[in-house]
Order: structure tokens, then sequence, then C-alpha cells
């Protein structure tokens, strides 16, 4: 009996170990592979060792990554608190409001920023028509940290909010009750009881602004070249897949580091993890 | 008559849309006495205490704090602190952390902060507990760290809302006896709120009536009690059985088709008033020896007493006795004339004191129902 229902719950688990298998260890295995290999096979450690050449990408990646992600907290975190002090209704509204731009292509949305940000895009037209000269915005630093953060404010507002709902009010006011004032309140209450919501926010918004190769392109006019600008090139341009794949698999070891901590702040608090 | 006021409450009136929570009311509370609100929920209870509190402002009105004006004044600058209905304890913090946090806030030294919360730990029964996780403890030691972190900070009153609402009869009992203790060894102000009238009146200095957004009788648990105000109050308080009646002169009130004599003055002649007799105050006698007679239609055991309802009239009165009587049997029943109560018609008259509804079960589904409410 134990062992006809161990062999059914077996296959019903089947698909998704095939699928795991399929889509998550064996492309692992093959970014390892490459890694070590060179374009005959053989084992090298060469690719690893150019890596240096890519060290200032590398760096600026994280750089941005880090920029973002902190912009991303500064907006989020007031907005997912004035949502989560709203009737339910109006809360409603506004979550949806905030998912809206999500149900949109990426590039369409990163496109449409190349028309607002050009030199004679819509900004300054419009800037031109009340007479103000023409900022140049666009193929910046800041246009590409502005591409991450409208892209991946969502990913940071979610947790955070989904958190403070969860928040007893009263507990704020047993705050301001033993004598906290709104910023103590804000410090020594808020922040640290949302603090599951902001590791996970930061988290998905730090990996993906790191790893992104899209937007440096289209709103830094290639002046500002990202660590997945260089992995794309090496697999779409360059045919050069084992590069390739020790970049990414150094960028990889690099994204799970910062992420072991960045857990390392909340201890053992991990129920709000989403990844 | 305002001797020794801490808070003086002026005229206060609330509404939240269109209910008025609080309509008119004035309360002044003594230093050091422990007084409760007592009433059903949406009597206006908690609303007072939040407002004393600071978390709500009152529409109209005046609170005053020691001859001082603080309507407009936030809650972290009065000097009063909140033992909260469902603790509201810091969940990120350990229990030290939880009692130290208003002294951190004030930038205590650290040696004095382990010594203020080592003393109120110890206050309330839970040395050693320091390192302990909140989840991790029970709902009465919970309860005791909500109450060590409202006094660490040594207020000047303490506010308490239905703060035994949520543990059991056995820990509720225990924890009314060593709250009443720590008010006393502290000699602070406790105001405290219940729909609980037990608990009123065993924890109390003054009791607070309230009904309706309106105080309905203010005096200490014995007044309440023997002398309530109108048929809210008793029947609010305990279980009494109110009639319709005529004061027929000084001393000599005429209900249930009988004179009796009875101790109450200064009512207008033939005045039509409620009159209230206590279960435990009516003396079961022989039929030809009563004062009124009637048929003994349910009796109920209660340990140390029988509770029986008996049908006079029409009128279904409850009787507490020692003596066992079947149903149906026909007794007689005698009233002293300390055991009758007169008070003026009110509002409430004719709603409360009848038992010909009463069960057990409808009076247990009603409090249910009340502490879901709250």
């Amino acid at each position: 009996m134990s062992s006809r229902s161990s062999l059914k719950s077996k296959l019903v688990a089947s698909p998704y170990i095939v699928w795991s298998v399929l889509f998550i260890i064996a492309p692992l295995i093959f970014v390892v592979y490459y890694s070590f290999t060179d374009a005959s096979g053989a084992f090298t450690f060469e690719n690893i060792t150019a890596l240096s050449k890519y060290a200032p990408t590398f760096l600026r990646s994280i750089w941005f990554g880090i920029v973002a992600t902190i912009i991303c907290l500064i907006i989020a975190f007031p907005l997912a608190y004035i949502i989560s002090q709203k009737t339910e209704k109006v809360q409603r509204t506004m979550v949806m409001l905030v998912m809206l731009p999500m149900w949109m292509s990426f590039l369409i949305r990163t496109y449409s920023w190349m028309a607002l940000l050009q030199d004679t895009g819509i900004i300054n037209n419009l800037l031109g028509k009340i007479g103000i000269d023409p900022i140049h915005m666009i193929n910046t630093e800041g246009a590409v940290i502005l591409g991450m953060v409208y892209n991946f404010l969502p990913y940071m507002i979610m947790p955070i909010y989904s958190v403070m709902a969860k928040l007893d009010y009263s507990m704020i006011e047993a705050c301001q009750d033993l004598g906290g004032s709104r910023l103590t309140v804000v410090r020594r209450c808020i922040i640290p009881m949302s603090m599951p919501g902001i590791v996970s926010g930061i988290t998905m918004v730090f990996v993906p602004s790191v790893s992104t190769f899209y937007i440096s392109q289209k709103l830094g006019g290639g002046s500002f070249d990202l660590i997945g600008d260089v992995i794309e090139r090496q697999f779409q341009q360059s045919y050069n897949y084992n590069l390739g794949a020790s970049l990414s698999l150094v960028l990889m070891v690099l994204i799970l580091i910062s992420m072991a901590v960045m857990n390392r702040f909340t201890g053992d608090d991990e129920e709000g993890m989403v990844i | 008559m305002k001797k020794n006021a801490i808070i003086d409450l002026k005229n206060i009136s609330v509404t939240f849309g269109n209910n008025q929570v609080l309509k008119d009311l004035n309360l002044y509370i003594r230093d050091k006495e422990f007084i409760t609100l007592l009433g059903p929920s949406g009597c206006g209870k908690t609303t007072t205490l939040r407002i004393i509190a600071g978390f709500i402002e009152p529409d109209e009105g005046e609170v005053i704090f020691e001859d001082k004006k603080i309507n407009g004044v936030p809650p972290h600058k009065r000097q009063v602190n909140t033992v909260f209905q469902r603790y509201a304890l810091f969940p990120h913090l350990n229990v030290y952390e939880n009692v130290a946090f208003g002294l951190r806030i004030r930038k205590v030294p650290e040696k004095q902060i382990k010594e203020t919360v080592e003393e109120m730990l110890a206050l309330v029964n839970l040395t050693g507990f320091n390192k302990r996780n909140i989840n991790s403890l029970s709902g009465g030691q919970q309860q005791r760290v909500a109450i060590a972190r409202a006094l660490a900070v040594k207020p000047r009153v303490l506010l308490l809302d239905e703060p035994l609402g949520a543990l059991d009869l056995k820990l509720r009992k225990d924890m009314q006896v060593e709250l009443k203790k720590i008010q006393q060894r502290l000699g602070i102000t406790f105001i405290y709120v219940t729909h609980d009238q037990e608990e009123a009146l065993s924890m109390s200095d003054t009791v607070v009536v309230m009904d309706g957004g309106v105080i309905q009788q203010i005096g200490t648990p014995l007044d309440i009690y023997n002398e309530p105000k109108n048929a809210f109050v008793a029947d609010f308080i305990g279980e009494s059985n109110i009639l319709d009646g005529v004061m027929i002169d000084d001393c000599l009130v005429d209900f249930s088709g009988h004179r009796f004599e009875c101790l109450d003055k200064g009512f207008g002649k033939n005045e039509a008033v409620d009159v209230v007799v206590r279960p435990e105050d009516v003396d079961v006698v022989e039929p030809e020896k009563g004062m009124l007679r009637g048929t003994v239609t349910s009796v109920t055991f209660k340990g140390v007493h029988f509770e029986i309802i008996v049908d006079i009239g029409g009128f279904k009165w409850m009787i507490q006795t020692t003596d066992y009587q079947p149903e149906g049997a026909k007794i007689g029943l005698f009233i002293e004339p300390d055991a009758i109560h007169i008070m003026k018609k009110s509002e409430y008259s004719g709603i409360y004191g009848d038992y010909s509804s009463f069960s057990e079960e409808f009076d247990e589904l009603s409090n249910a129902e009340e502490e879901v409410e709250e």
C-alpha cells in the first residue's frame, strides 16, 4: 500500500521533476560547462582569466543597480505606506495603478522613454514651446537609472505594501503612546516591522537591475555598457558562448553573495521573502 | 467636589459619521483612584479612553489634565499610557526590548533602563523572561509584558482597554487581583474599560456606568449595586426584578397589587416609579405567610443557590434561594423594607427587569455577540 502510494506520488511529481531538470538544472550545467571550455570543447581557465578585462563593467552594473535600488526604496516606502493607510477600495485601485504599466511590454515602455527623453523628444519640445533651452537627457547615466527605476519600481512597492497592509495599527498607536514622535514611529516601528518586505523588494529590484541589458542600450546609447549587454553581445554577435557563459556564472555568484548579505540583515525573519 | 482631580472631561461630544458616540459627557477622575468605565459595546467607553490617551480629538468639549487643557496635545506628549486590548506588543523585539521601548525613546541611560525593566518584569511576575520572543508567550504572559511596558515609563495615569478580554476565566480572576495590587503598590491612577460588571465591581474604587454615549451613574461599586439610578443600571449590574410601582407616600410603595414599606423618601405623592428588588433579597415563605404569592415555573441549580423563576400575576420574578422549590410549587414571597429600592421613571423604564424571556442560552449568545463587536 505504502509503496504503491509512493509510486503514485512520484508519478504525480514527475512532470515537475522533468521540468526543473530540463529548464533549471540542465541550463546551469551548460553554463558551467561552457565557462570552463574553449570553442573546441577542451578544458580551460581562459574564460575566467579573461574576465578581469570586464571588471569595470561589473562594477558599473553593480553601482547602477545599487543606485536604482536605493531610489526605488526611497520612492516605494512612503508610497506603500500611504496606500496601506487608505480604505480597502482605494487600496485596490492604487495597487492596480501600480501594476498597470507591467501589463505593457517592457520593450514598448523603454521605447516610450526614448521618445520622451530625446534631444528632439516630447519633453524638450514642450520645454521649447515655453522658451526653455533643450536639456540633454538621453544617453546619460541618469537616463539609464531612470529606466531601471521606472521598470522595476512595482517590484519594490508590492512586497513592502503587502507587509504594511498587514501591520496592526494598534502597534503604531502603542509606539506613539510610549512617547514616539512621528519620526520615531517610522524609525522604530514601521521600518523594522516592514523589514521582510523591504528585503524582498531590494532583492527583486537589485537582481534585475544588475543583469539588465536592454535599458542601457536604448537609454544609454551604448556609452554605459552594463554586464548584461556584454553577455548578450557574446551570444548574439560574437558567438563566443564560452566567454558569455563565464560572465553569466560570475554574475550569478555575485548576485547570490549580495542576496546572502541582504538576508543577514533580517536574521531569521524570512517569512516575507518572495524569492 | 473636584479635589484631587487629575483628569477632567468637560462637555465632551464625539460624532463618527452620523453616529453620536459621546453626548455632552462630563467626568472627572481623582488622582490615584481605580476607576472603571463600564457599559455594553458601543456605549462610548473605549472612545472616552482614547480621548484621554489622545488618539481621538473630541468634536466639542475640553480635556483637562492637572488644570491644563490638553486638547490637541499628541499622544506621545501626554503623561498617560495605554494597555491595549490586543496587547500590541512589538513582534520584532524580545520581552526586554519591548519593556525598554519607551525608555529608549526617552534616551534613559542604559544602566537605568536595565534597572527599570528588571523592576517592571518582577512586578508582573515575569523575571527571567528577558530574552524570550513575544510570539512564544501565552496570552496571559503577553498581557503582563504589555502592562510592564506601559508602566516602565512611569505614567501618571494608566489606561486599560478591556485588557483581560482575551483571557480565560481562571486567568482573568488572577489578573484582576494582581492588577488591583499593582495599582495600590504604585499609587497611580488606573482607568479601566470593561463590559464585565463583575470585573468592575471587584476591582474599582469608582464605577462609571455608560450607555448610548451618556453616563448613567457614577459611584462606588456598593452604591451602583445597591442604589441604581435607573432601570438600565439596575439591569446591567447584577440581576434585578424591576416592577412598575406607585409611591403612595414617603416610605410606602404599591406594586404587584400589594403595599410595601420601604426606606425611600422624597418622591411625589402617587408618583409612578420603577421598583428594584434584587433576587437574593427575597425570602421564600409559605404561601399564606407571603406578601406576594406565585408559582415556580423553572428551577436552575447554581451551586451556591437555586435560581428560580416565579410567576406572580403574569410578571416573572427571579429569586435566588438556598431552599429547593420544585417546578409548579406555590410559594409566598416576603420582602423586607430595606430590600426595596425605588427609582425615578426613565427612558429605560419597562425595557428591563422581567424574566419571562430569560434563558441562559440567550444570555450567552448576546454576550458572545458583544465580544465580537468590540
